[in-house]
């Protein structure tokens, strides 16, 4: 297994997987879309799932689904796709299961059924049953993803009251090096050292670090214990390093690595510590401040955190206790290094001790949990969503944004596919799929549809707003599922839904369109 | 219920979708675009596409393209099925572990997608000359490796017919279409070549792969992959702990043997984190994958190819990136063309040398140089009249002949100004022709 999962495990780990194999979604509507989704979360190993949809197969679905055979017309889609096709071919590991019963029935009848899952997939519902159902999840705080793809546009809408993100795992994060705020045993360390008694070999395998640490105490010396704060000094300061470099009998510079290493690093390692807005923000956030037997571990340990900064005065987070690689003998950047992991677990050790705080803790967090939350501190993330009833009461700034922007912007297509779910909810039927009715269609979505949407959007001119190309082109699609878009928005949707189980990386919180007309996409938050 | 008729690979409503678009006019189409019924007949029975790679990419590619309506696919893979491909290369079962790709690929396909001939062929696309890739209408890459991307880029350029004036012949380019995929990140680009920013006119968005100094290796290891590293370029060769042969990532016994040795350098240097997932990362360079961006990547590439065949939209110009680790971000840009580009601009480049610069050099420049790249240069010239070898690398009786040169001035091998070289790599499978610029006063 572990091998089968290699790949993947080297971006969200084994507790990331394990997460993974221990949820549960289910995915109502067969579609070529739904049925991308679920087999990208097949293949990584999601913990099981249930299918649900009522329908017959029809030949049109076969011809653009890959896991429905054409022997296979008439018959039930959700109990096909299971049996013959997703549980024994793609992955082993995964249980499915299905269920004929109609969406609208379990809605009134069984509404529990949809409280068991981590995540809820749907694809093409009509209107008025996918808001019943996104109330239902709303309440229930389940997360649910709504993903169609329409001609060339994609559609993707992820309904998530509030997600908390640990391991953000950003990009190009700054390294932790508290070289402005030394704790003592980096002072201690750095203050054993002499650099000018040194010996050539010695000198020019100093870590950088330590040269940086040396040179600020330096500047501050001279300049009233301030280190350096602009660009202008900063460069003088970059200068000063490199004066540093031993010069050989002739007056020629050494070739010392470790110095020039030590020049280019000083704009990152001189940035001054600041608490992250994003964090001072949850800190004040109610969840926060009044923690419970209730509260999730995320909001626990986050009060947690929020009493470790507010209990130094520098307002510091816990240590990372990670030291980038840099150029020195192995002795003294393991020596390095092993302060900063030694500087790391005492943070910990503190952090937790306001933790115990709470009695009800107890057994709750796991100290890999813990240390997980402490290393990430600097990047927790706590992204919050709307509902789908408060999106449609107004057009949201983004779209709007997007609608008078000079270059054409793909918002245009949030709002051709609000009409077409209008124009689906008035006659339904998507708007193009008669050939003989195409002309009647492109006016009463101009005329009609579009006048209806501007009101209910609160936009008035919206309809003048949107060219006439637009109306064309999406009656020329007529509902016509491509399999490319819906490739697409199957591999898109998918990783969304594993962020939303692992708690890992940053979903989208709105809407995420593709335009595969001309390979654009736009995020939008609704 | 009235149910769907099915008549062999023909059943009602199989291709409805794709009706919709190719038969109805659209204000977003290509000017050419006239919509018929036999858009749809010339994809199915006469286009012929060529798919690169049977890997994450190629599965998808396959998946894609045959649903799209196109048939005749042919698909080229040297590689054989690992258990490490299942999390996402979803054409191959447990028991197929052990099969060529390209066959296991291509026998999935024509079984579940009715009406595709999908052709396989297992072996290398050097293995191919141009009376091959000619015969297609558009080539798709789905690899992992630049090297080849490069070798086919050059062989669509090689392909390329110009009239008497030097004008294009349209009739000759053979779009490619190319995707590739890094853990969450992806990019897909739609290259006409002769026309567009080619492979190598781009080379500075694929960074040369940055090593470890040996000194770092040798003698002051800091982190666990320096010490697996010793152990691949140093113990390995020393020890040969299963006889005279060289490291096999995917033998277990090979990475554990390294993985062993690794931690007990690393104990020494009081070195923590050497573990059997790192050692074989850092021995077979492995680069994380998973589905999600392989299907989107795939998708895109797919996507293009329709419009490129059937002009009912306009294709992609010409580059587009994807990340979706934070949130999900595109970026859609027009890669321009490099007016000096070694691959596409068809006029040989001039190089500036002094006449005392060696010619080990020389060949260090072309392999450091971010607009060249090259791998291992075989350098010759034409001395009146005749070819003459200067190096040779990759034929060891001939790299030995020609090695003293490398200690060699490009005066004392008698090369003059205005000369000009001809360099053979594997990137391209066309020689390159460079003038040389000689003169005492280049820096």
């Amino acid at each position: 297994k572990e091998k089968k999962y290699d790949r993947q495990l080297r971006l969200w780990g084994d507790h990331g997987q394990q997460a993974l194999e221990n949820a549960r979604i289910c995915m109502i509507n067969v579609t070529a879309t739904s049925t991308e989704i679920l087999k990208n979360l097949i293949l990584p190993g999601v913990g099981s799932f249930v299918i649900v949809d009522g329908g017959r197969i029809s030949g049109e679905d076969v011809g653009n689904n890959f896991f429905l055979d054409p022997d296979a017309i008439g018959q039930s889609k959700s109990k096909v796709l299971l049996r013959h096709n997703f549980s024994l071919e793609l992955n082993p590991d995964v249980k499915g299961d299905y269920t004929e019963e109609d969406v609208n029935q379990l809605l009134n009848k069984n509404p529990q059924f949809f409280y068991s899952f981590e995540v809820v997939i749907v694809s093409a519902l009509d209107g008025a049953t996918q808001r019943k159902l996104a109330e239902l999840l709303w309440e229930r705080k389940i997360p649910l993803v709504i993903c169609y793809s329409y001609g060339f546009t994609g559609y993707l809408r992820i309904v998530v009251n509030e997600h908390c993100v640990v391991e953000s795992h950003p990009d190009n994060a700054h390294a932790d090096l508290r070289l402005l705020d030394p704790f003592p045993e980096l002072i201690e360390y750095a203050n054993s050292i002499d650099l000018e008694q040194m010996e050539k070999k010695e000198h020019s395998h100093v870590p950088y670090l330590i040269i940086l640490y040396k040179y600020l105490q330096a500047w501050r010396k001279e300049n009233d214990g301030q280190a350096p704060k602009n660009w202008k000094e900063k460069r003088q300061f970059k200068e000063k390093v490199l004066e540093g470099i031993r010069k050989n009998e002739h007056g020629v510079q050494e070739d010392e690595e470790n110095f020039e290493e030590a020049a280019k690093q000083v704009n990152s390692a001189l940035v001054p510590y600041k608490l992250p807005d994003s964090l001072r923000q949850m800190f004040e956030d109610p969840k926060c401040t009044d923690v419970s037997e209730e509260s999730s571990n995320f909001w626990i340990l986050a009060n947690g955190l929020k009493q470790f900064v507010e209990n130094n005065d520098k307002s510091l987070l816990p240590l990372r206790g990670s030291l980038p690689d840099m150029f020195s003998d192995s002795e003294s950047y393991i020596k390095l290094q092993n302060i900063y992991k030694a500087k790391a677990k005492q943070d910990i050790d503190l952090f937790t001790s306001y933790l115990c705080n709470f009695g009800y803790v107890n057994g709750r967090l796991s100290d890999q949990e813990i240390k997980r939350f402490c290393r990430n501190a600097h990047f927790l993330q706590v992204v919050r969503g709307r509902s789908l009833s408060d999106e449609y009461k107004k057009i949201s700034q983004s779209v709007l944004d997007g609608l008078i922007s000079e270059e054409a912007s793909d918002a245009v297509w949030y709002v051709m596919l609000r009409c077409v779910d209008l124009f689906h909810t008035n006659f339904s039927r998507y708007p193009g799929v008669i050939e003989e009715e195409i002309d009647i269609d492109v006016t009463r979505l101009k005329f009609h549809i579009l006048q209806s949407i501007s009101s209910y959007l609160a936009f008035p001119g919206l309809s003048e707003a949107i060219s006439d190309d637009y109306v064309q082109e999406t009656c020329r699609c007529g509902a016509a599922e491509l399999h490319s878009v819906a490739s697409y928005m199957g591999g898109v949707a998918a990783q969304e839904v594993i962020k939303l189980i692992t708690s890992q990386y940053v979903p989208v919180t709105g809407v995420y369109i593709f335009n595969g007309l001309k390979s654009t996409s736009i995020s939008l938050d609704v | 219920m009235e149910v769907d008729e099915v008549v062999g690979t023909k059943w009602t409503g199989r291709w409805k979708h794709l009706r919709k678009i190719l038969e109805r006019s659209s204000p977003f189409a290509h000017p050419d675009f006239e919509p018929s019924p036999d858009i749809l007949e010339f994809m199915q029975e006469s286009c012929r596409l060529l798919v690169i790679g049977a890997g994450g990419l190629g599965c998808e590619l396959l998946k894609d393209l045959s649903l799209m309506g196109f048939r005749q696919i042919h698909v080229i893979d040297m590689d054989t099925i690992d258990l490490s491909n299942l999390n996402r290369q979803f054409l191959f079962r447990h028991s197929d572990i052990g099969k060529a790709k390209a066959e296991v690929a291509a026998s999935f396909i024509n079984k579940r997608v009715r009406g595709t001939k999908c052709i396989p062929h297992f072996c290398k696309i050097q293995d191919y000359d141009s009376s091959f890739y000619k015969q297609f209408h558009i080539i798709v890459c789905g690899l992992d490796s630049i090297v080849a991307r490069r070798w086919m880029n050059g062989m669509l350029i090689s392909l390329l017919e110009y009239d008497d004036d030097g004008n294009l012949d349209p009739s000759s380019i053979i779009p490619l279409v190319d995707g590739g995929t890094e853990g969450f990140k992806g990019n897909a680009r739609v290259i006409l070549p002769g026309m567009t920013a080619c492979m190598d006119c781009t080379l500075d968005l694929y960074p040369p792969q940055v090593n470890f100094p040996m000194c770092t290796i040798a003698h002051t290891p800091r982190q666990p992959e320096h010490c697996i590293e010793y152990i691949k370029l140093f113990q390995w060769e020393k020890d040969k702990p299963f006889g005279d042969i060289p490291i096999d990532g995917d033998d277990p016994a090979h990475i554990k043997w390294i993985c062993k040795a690794a931690s007990s350098r690393a104990d020494q240097y009081g070195i923590q984190g050497v573990n059997y997932r790192l050692t074989q990362g850092v021995i077979k360079r492995i680069i994380p994958a998973v589905a999600s961006t392989n299907a989107v990547i795939a998708a895109v590439c797919a996507n293009e190819v329709f419009k490129l065949a059937t002009s009912c939209s306009i294709p992609l110009n010409n580059y587009i990136v994807f990340n979706d680790s934070n949130a999900v971000y595109t970026y859609t840009f027009e890669a321009e063309r490099n007016a000096t580009c070694v691959a596409c601009s068809n006029k040989p480049r001039s190089l500036s040398f002094k006449p005392t610069t060696l010619l080990r050099e020389v060949i260090d420049f072309f392999c450091q140089d971010s607009s060249l790249q090259m791998k291992s240069p075989c350098v010759t010239t034409n001395v009146e009249g005749s070819n003459r070898t200067l190096y040779m690398k990759n034929i060891p009786s001939l790299e030995a002949a020609t090695r003293p040169n490398l200690a060699k001035s490009l005066q004392d091998l008698g090369i003059v100004d205005g000369q000009e070289l001809i360099v053979a790599d594997v990137t391209t499978p066309n020689s390159l022709l460079f003038k040389l610029k000689l003169s005492d006063d280049i820096t």
